[in-house]
């Protein structure tokens, strides 16, 4: 907190803070009130006498109604809840296992198996979904949610990797030795020791995992053709714009819905998420 | 129950040898302390016991049994770390307990030895905490009470005091020698601390650089060090040393250096004699110097000057210079001296020590 004077903490303290909420938080409202309000009003010109656009008085579910009754947005959103689950699950999986053994396995090479893993991780993925779609092609597994959950690890392990890598290193050395002596081998003290130390740094991964594998954009939109195949990022955006026509209401009531679970999901884990990237281990 | 046995024991990580060549016998129900300066090898050598770290070359037995490539699981063995190790998500109960599970105990027999432990170390009300809600002693009691629940032949303590607090430490301490007392089991203590390695050892090992310096009960290594580096590291106040140079004065070898002139006892006499005119370190304790008296030879007397007095209650220390050196002495607490006063003082002959000043061996 920035002491002295009143108009020293507001200029460098309350103003900037208050500039950068309403930035933050602007396209989440403009979101919100495109959902609720009626055609009518979201396609009056900007100019005409009674336009007014950032209230409505006139709210409408016809957007949300639409979403679901005309599209397959039900469909979609459990696409991309079980793409996005199964891809984190098992990104997860072996993140933590390679975490491990890249931050406690002296093997040689270690250091620069764990360079190589980040190299990966920074290789657009505009350039690597022209080879990764010949490979999906050759395994016939095109239009089927196969085609991303197996894809998406190809940036979410070395994202896992590294974090729990980071994690695993902060927890002390001295616990496992101790596991070790007490008659655990090593697999064992990382299943009774290491791993449950390690939750909030795995809980962590784990959210910010799911949350890329549930806006991921450009394998889903190359990957799945068929409407009833889609994730909700590109069944909205490829469904709700026809040509130059864009349904407002329902792209944005589509947007409003599909970013639900994930704030539900961070909202849940919260404290770990913290407490996990920030790496402490009390004890 | 059993010995522990280090022969020509050597570690070296990449190019650094950080222990060379060590060989001891720790005896069965032996308490072996090693100590020495940071750096010197005394932690790699416990963790060699340990299984934590691999030898290099050499050899390590408990009881028995050769057990270099015995895991660390294995070796009937437990360890009280500097940082505790306890684990963060488990009660004190169930850190107690994960040992006795590993082996497959039976949980009647978990739950006594948790219980005759915790009654041993006054812990019984802390058995439903987690590490975190524990202070610090308590936390080092949650830790001994893990190594003695395992019943190990071989208890190994890496430094476990040293992150308590200077009054808790002294208690614990006692409490740890009490201990041993009680469970009369063989253990390998390792500590900075020249006065917890006094006080605990039943013999200590002082290492410097890798190498053992002496082995030796703890008051052998105080009358008796085996060279200089000993002699510095043992003992509070440190020893006080001054280049001289041997020379014979009317049938008796003198250590002379400028402001001083000591005639040396006829214990090193003898020893002294071959090194005539020669470099050496005389090496005598602040409390083996007293104000002279009429009882005091001429041959054992020094004039100082007093730069700074320290009272502390039970003594006085005075640091003095004598001609080119700085002399700690251990006076009576009554005697009055303020600084720049010129003092007279004795040394007592029979606790002189003589090193040579090339070897650093006692002499």
């Amino acid at each position: 907190m920035i002491e002295g004077a009143l108009w020293r903490r507001w200029t460098f303290s309350y103003l900037p803070l208050i500039l950068f909420v309403i930035v933050l938080l602007f396209p989440f409202y403009w979101m919100i009130i495109t959902t609720f309000r009626p055609d009518g009003e979201l396609y009056r010109p900007w100019n005409a006498a009674n336009n007014m656009p950032f209230w409505t008085n006139k709210p409408t579910l016809e957007h949300i109604t639409y979403l679901f009754e005309e599209t397959n947005f039900a469909r979609w959103m459990f696409n991309t809840m079980f793409i996005a689950a199964v891809s984190t699950l098992i990104s997860l999986f072996c993140g933590v296992l390679a975490g491990y053994a890249l931050a406690r396995l002296n093997f040689p090479w270690a250091g620069s198996l764990g360079t190589l893993i980040f190299v990966t991780y920074l290789v657009p993925q505009t350039l690597l979904f022209i080879p990764l779609a010949e490979i999906i092609r050759d395994f016939r597994l095109g239009d089927t949610p196969w085609s991303l959950i197996l894809t998406y690890p190809t940036f979410l392990i070395p994202f896992c990797t590294w974090l729990m890598m980071g994690y695993f290193k902060a927890i002390p050395k001295e616990l496992e030795e101790c596991a070790r002596i007490d008659g655990a081998s090593r697999w064992k003290a990382m299943v009774y020791i290491i791993i449950p130390v390690a939750v909030p740094g795995i809980l962590s991964a784990g959210i910010i995992a799911f949350t890329l594998s549930w806006n991921e954009f450009i394998y889903a939109l190359v990957f799945l053709s068929s409407p009833d195949q889609k994730t909700v990022a590109v069944g909205v955006t490829s469904e709700l714009i026809r040509g130059d026509v864009f349904f407002w209401g329902s792209l944005m009531a589509g947007a409003l819905l599909g970013s639900i679970p994930v704030a539900v999901v961070y909202s849940f884990f919260v404290e770990h998420y913290v407490s996990g990237l920030t790496g402490s281990v009390k004890g | 129950m059993a010995e522990v046995s280090l022969h020509k024991l050597n570690k070296k990580f990449d190019t650094t040898h950080v222990v060379k060549d060590v060989d001891l016998q720790i005896r069965d129900k032996e308490f072996m302390v090693f100590v020495g300066p940071s750096g010197c090898g005394k932690t790699t050598t416990l963790r060699m016991i340990a299984g934590l770290e691999a030898i290099t070359t050499g050899e390590i037995r408990i009881g028995n049994t050769v057990v270099n490539e015995v895991p660390p699981m294995d070796r009937d063995i437990a360890m009280v770390f500097q940082n505790y190790a306890l684990y963060p998500h488990m009660s004190v109960a169930s850190n107690m307990a994960f040992g006795l599970k590993m082996r497959k105990f039976e949980k009647n027999e978990i739950e006594q030895r948790i219980k005759r432990a915790a009654t041993i170390l006054g812990i019984e009300g802390l058995l439903n905490r987690k590490p975190r809600q524990l202070s610090g002693g308590q936390r080092q009691r949650v830790a001994l009470g893990r190594a003695i629940v395992r019943d190990p032949a071989v208890f190994l303590f890496d430094e476990p005091l040293s992150n308590l607090d200077a009054k808790l430490r002294v208690q614990m301490r006692v409490e740890l020698k009490k201990l041993h007392e009680r469970l009369a089991v063989t253990s390998v203590y390792v500590t900075h601390d020249q006065v917890e390695a006094m006080t605990l050892g039943d013999r200590v090992v002082v290492m410097k650089d890798g190498v053992v310096q002496q082995v030796g009960e703890p008051l052998e290594l105080y009358n008796t060090p085996a060279n200089r580096f000993v002699a510095g590291f043992i003992g509070s106040p440190a020893m006080n040393f001054a280049d001289v140079t041997v020379s014979e004065n009317g049938g008796h070898p003198v250590a002379e250096a400028p402001g001083l002139r000591i005639v040396l006892p006829d214990a090193v006499a003898a020893r002294a004699r071959a090194k005539l005119g020669r470099k050496a370190t005389l090496g005598i304790r602040p409390e083996d110097i007293h104000l002279a008296g009429a009882a005091d030879s001429a041959g054992h007397c020094f004039e100082a000057s007093v730069e700074v007095v320290e009272q502390l209650g039970s003594e006085i220390l005075l640091d003095t210079r004598v001609g080119a050196a700085t002399v700690v002495a251990s006076v009576d607490p009554m005697v009055k001296v303020r600084p720049h006063d010129k003092l007279r003082l004795a040394l007592n002959p029979s606790r002189l020590h003589l090193f040579d000043a090339e070897t650093e061996a006692a002499i």
